[in-house]
């Protein structure tokens, strides 16, 4: 008669200590930073409620508006070329081709690098390159978009395919047989039986990659740092290349009045990567099956 | 035999560690009884901790010595802080919203002060403000005195005495001492025809790369704009404004249009180009002018230089009356003590402050270790080239240009002005962009940081 309760309230202490890391790690951390996204503060222990006016701030910064553009580009055209390039060198390499395993090391290892140290490497190979051309990674946004989007594909795609390697050992061997013995071609097989079968991969690669592009933070300030600019009429620099991460980052720091627009866009950025995010799961999800 | 030897090491090393300890117990109850522990009418300065957060990476090492040097006189613990290059502003915001907040840290002028006033103890009773040789060094408004500025820098154009000789030596040479280098249009006659003659003397271009990377960015941006601004605030007679008119941005495209034509590299070029590249050209002999300051004699003399290779002469940029122009001398670095501190720290860390300026192993340490003139009255004689230069300069009756970047608005406006002369050097930007992002952005972002 007296278990059951008993055991509750010892789950119950069982459960306390990661409930509390988790209250003094992530919820007091987030309302304090949504509270203080309406405030004016220097340090965070002199904060003055001014209620919405860093929100209006905010949404009137041409540079941030022109980020959250940048951003949403570099999302879309990293999330298709990152997902597409980790798909098929997952394919190629469960095709038992001697030495898979050796390239999946290779391919895996530029995700154990750190996104700053890549930056200036990437930084170092591009204008080299672009050096005999006159040119400069810093002074033409093209390359500065181009140079994001090949360090991030070299970057993620290994990592991406890692979990689309263990995707393609999951589909169960039967169905290829049995499809091969209803006479479907390779295409086919990819289409109706891969690809379904598939779909939980699909959906936390494709959720992963679209976070990190979004929160692309340490690889624009190496590369880039958001230039080139374009100087706007009342004589603010507009950077051609900062992602929202970035813009938000300088923001903060760029003035004593800054810090509440900073953290008003933080929260902003907040909302956006998590309705993106939520959406794009529902989409995948929808289309995965089960075995 | 082996066991015994070990024994012996062992007790040896225990002998040394107790007499060690015995020492230590010395030098903590001799300082106790010492009249250090002098009580201000505030708070009892023995009691209380200094915690500094330092600016200066490069002076970590120095700084720390220091304290522990101070520590073992006084007793009284001393804790050094270095926040990494570029990110003080980060780490002293992080720092204090610690409950043990620094009880000593610095701003790089009225903007920084502006920042930080709400935190700064007023400093005009204190013992180290009246050491001060000149009290155009305190930042001061009103009555009080907010910081107090700890080393004095100055910058120019420094030059390789010996090519620039054998430039004045060759028969293509219209200047012929270094006397006559005395206005823009001398400067820019000499470096022409080094340019034009780099070949016969060996050099790669009149002057270093322009880096516009982050980590040499500054020296156009923020040191060269200082003559634009210097010459506009003294010609309407201000200190500051909300509003810049660009009076003289005229000479600043002078002078950096002569920057990057006379070169060693192309315009489209100087986007990644860095300090290490104009450091070590300049050191190679590779070029002859290099626009830096003080704080450079380190690394040029470590790289080789001799004293007698170096000079400094100030930025002529056409305007004002350059007969009489001397470098660029200034601070951007002040000392504020913490308001918000308990009082028996905050009376530590004045003893501490005072005693760096006046003792010996103080002064020593401020001048030799760390290589700063210091504005006190005790102060050390520097070694330093370039701070003879100055000094020789305002012997000679020349005026040195005030520093007033530390006026300038924000961080923001002086990265719209590097990424504008950036695109400007390599030919995408023109200098119109300059121009706006110079006077416009001035007015929007002093509007943007002090609007209530």
């Amino acid at each position: 008669m007296f278990r059951k309760p008993k055991r509750k309230l010892y789950s119950l202490i069982f459960v306390l200590p990661t409930f509390a890391a988790f209250i003094i790690g992530f919820i007091y951390p987030f309302i304090s930073g949504v509270y203080l996204s309406f405030c004016k503060f220097k340090t965070t222990s002199d904060a003055k409620f001014v209620g919405l006016d860093n929100y209006v701030k905010a949404f009137h910064d041409e540079g941030f508006l022109r980020s959250f553009w940048f951003t949403a580009l570099f999302v879309v055209v990293s999330v298709i070329l990152i997902n597409l390039i980790a798909f098929f060198v997952a394919y190629a390499l469960t095709l038992g081709i001697r030495g898979s395993n050796i390239f999946r090391t290779v391919f895996f290892m530029p995700n154990l690098i750190g996104g700053i140290i890549l930056g200036y490497i990437w930084q170092l190979i591009f204008n080299g390159i672009l050096q005999n051309y006159g040119t400069n990674l810093a002074l033409d946004a093209r390359f500065g978009f181009w140079g994001l989007i090949i360090l991030m594909c070299w970057q993620q795609a290994g990592y991406m395919m890692i979990i689309y390697i263990a995707g393609f050992q999951s589909v169960p061997a039967d169905l290829y047989e049995a499809a091969r013995i209803d006479g479907a071609d390779k295409k086919q097989v990819l289409t109706n039986v891969t690809i379904p079968m598939m779909m939980p991969s699909i959906t936390i690669c494709s959720f992963l990659t679209l976070t990190n592009s979004f929160k692309l933070f340490d690889q624009n300030l190496a590369l880039t740092g958001g230039a080139p600019g374009v100087v706007s009429d009342s004589g603010s620099m507009i950077y051609q290349t900062q992602m929202m991460a970035l813009n938000i980052y300088n923001t903060f720091y760029a003035n004593q009045n800054s810090r509440g627009v900073g953290q008003s866009k933080a929260v902003i950025f907040f909302v956006i990567v998590v309705v993106i995010a939520l959406a794009q799961l529902y989409l995948t999800r929808k289309k995965e099956v089960q075995q | 035999m082996k066991r015994k030897h070990i024994t012996r090491v062992a007790a040896l090393a225990l002998a040394g560690l107790m007499t060690s300890m015995a020492l230590v117990g010395c030098g903590g109850s001799s300082s106790s009884s010492s009249p250090k522990a002098d009580k201000t009418k505030d708070g009892n300065a023995s009691k209380g901790k200094v915690y500094y957060l330092n600016f200066k990476p490069e002076a970590d090492g120095a700084w720390q010595n220091l304290a522990k040097k101070y520590t073992e006189e006084t007793g009284i613990e001393v804790n050094v802080e270095t926040a990494a290059e570029g990110t003080y502003e980060e780490t002293l915001t992080a720092a204090m919203d610690k409950s043990e907040a620094p009880t000593l840290f610095q701003v790089n002028g009225p903007v920084g002060l502006a920042n930080w006033k709400d935190y700064c103890y007023d400093l005009k009773d204190s013992d180290i403000y009246s050491q001060l040789t000149s009290k155009d060094y305190a930042l001061s408004e009103g009555d009080a005195v907010y910081g107090i500025s700890y080393v004095i820098e100055s910058y120019g154009i420094i030059y390789n005495k010996t090519i620039l000789q054998k430039y004045f030596d060759s028969d293509f040479s219209t200047v012929k001492k270094i006397e006559d280098v005395n206005s823009f249009d001398a400067l820019k006659t000499v470096a022409d025809e080094i340019q034009a003659n780099a070949a016969a003397l060996g050099v790669k271009g009149a002057f270093t790369s322009a880096g516009m990377d982050s980590t040499s960015d500054w020296r156009f941006k923020t040191h060269l704009a200082n003559l634009p601004i210097y010459f506009e605030y003294k010609e309407d007679g201000i200190s500051s404004t909300d509003a810049i008119k660009g009076t003289y941005l005229d000479n600043y495209k002078k002078i950096f249009d002569l920057y990057v034509a006379d070169s060693t590299c192309a315009g489209t070029d100087l986007a990644n180009k860095n300090m290490t590249d104009a450091e070590t050209e300049f050191s190679k002999g590779e070029a002859v002018f290099f626009q830096n300051g003080s704080w450079e004699y380190t690394p040029l003399t470590t790289a080789g230089l001799t004293d007698a290779d170096l000079g400094m002469l100030p930025i002529y940029v056409g305007a004002g009356d350059e007969a009489n122009q001397g470098l660029c001398t200034g601070s951007e670095n002040f000392w504020c003590v913490n308001k918000n501190a308990n009082k028996d720290d905050i009376a530590a860390t004045l003893n501490f402050l005072n005693w760096c300026v006046t003792s010996e192993a103080g002064t020593t340490a401020l001048a030799e270790d760390m290589g700063f003139v210091i504005p006190f009255k005790n102060a050390k004689e520097a070694t330093n080239v370039f701070v003879k230069a100055d000094a020789e300069y305002t012997a000679n009756g020349k005026t040195p240009v005030s520093w007033n970047f530390t006026t300038m608005p924000s961080e923001t406006w002086k990265n719209g002005v590097g990424t504008a002369l950036t695109q400007y050097a390599a030919g995408t930007g023109s200098w119109d962009d300059v121009v706006t992002a110079f006077v416009d952005g001035w007015k929007t972002e002093y509007a943007a940081a002090n609007a209530e």
